[in-house]
């Protein structure tokens, strides 16, 4: 199965949308609860991310029996040091972005530790391409 | 110790969600940072927070938290007022800072 969502860059008030979608469709799918809490953990840093960093965003979520696969991909500012991102701590974040506690600088981190592969790619000045992999019989986390 | 004993124990007002009331609480986490709260607070915590946006149920949502106090008597947004329905977390208020509600919670939970 596959779904595509959009999403717009500042738009705070629709944050965190396609994760609770996505939630509801785990749900339907009947995957396990705590993989399911991960996943949508994982979606929901990454859909922020695009709302506090870049311009405009597109979610793919591809599920098959096997692993779910997130691609998030926006067009923004792009990462030009990702180990450096990757950090605790490291944020970029603006004053009106880091006063609704956002820019923690855990983000990136939160999703690492909820997927079992995530992968960046990013262009400077063009946008990043976020894919998030986790697998839905539990063997491989 | 449910949702519901705490707020009568600590006086909170319940500005929405009711229906989460019965809830257990098993412990809470004191953040308004939000990342910080995704990757740290506990299911059933209690977040104590002066965050008042929307984004604060989602967050308790995700990580399945008991529910949320906001401090200094401020007043959340109609849309997390709406969405704390929604989730059913409750959005609890109180007149005291942040210091004196973790300072109430904690001997109500952990002394
Ligand atoms: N989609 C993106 N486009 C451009 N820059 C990004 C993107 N995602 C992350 N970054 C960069 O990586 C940094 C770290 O991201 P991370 O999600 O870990 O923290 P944050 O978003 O700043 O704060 P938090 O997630 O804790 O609220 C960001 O501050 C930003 O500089
Ligand atoms: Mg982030």
């Amino acid at each position: 199965m596959q779904y595509r969502y959009k999403i717009a860059g500042g738009d705070f008030s629709n944050a965190g949308a396609v994760a609770s979608s996505v939630k509801k469709t785990l749900r339907q799918l009947n995957i396990d609860h705590r993989l399911s809490k991960r996943i949508v953990i994982a979606l929901y840093e990454g859909e922020v991310n695009v709302v506090a960093h870049a311009y405009s965003g597109i979610i793919d979520i591809d599920i098959d029996h096997e692993r779910i696969k997130i691609r998030i991909t926006d067009k923004g500012p792009g990462i030009v040091d990702i180990a450096k991102a990757m950090e605790e701590g490291y944020s970029t974040a603006s004053t009106q972005v880091r006063e609704m506690g956002f820019g923690a600088g855990m983000g990136l981190s939160n999703m690492k530790k909820n997927s079992d592969s995530m992968q960046i790619t990013s262009e400077p000045g063009i946008g990043t391409v976020v894919e998030l992999t986790t697998y839905l019989n539990g063997n491989e986390g | 110790m449910k949702i519901s004993e705490i707020v009568n124990r600590l006086n909170l007002k319940v500005v929405a969600g009711a229906d989460g009331l019965g809830a257990e609480v098993t412990g809470g986490y004191v953040s308004d940072l939000l990342s910080d709260v995704i990757g740290h607070a506990a299911e059933g915590n209690i977040w104590i927070t002066l965050q008042t946006h929307q984004n604060i149920v989602a967050v308790a949502s995700l990580k399945e938290l008991s529910a949320i106090i906001v401090v200094k008597g401020s007043s959340p947004a109609a849309d997390t007022i709406r969405k704390s329905n929604e989730e059913n977390i409750p959005l609890l208020s109180t007149g005291l800072d942040t210091f004196r509600i973790a300072g109430e919670l904690y001997n109500l939970l952990l002394k």
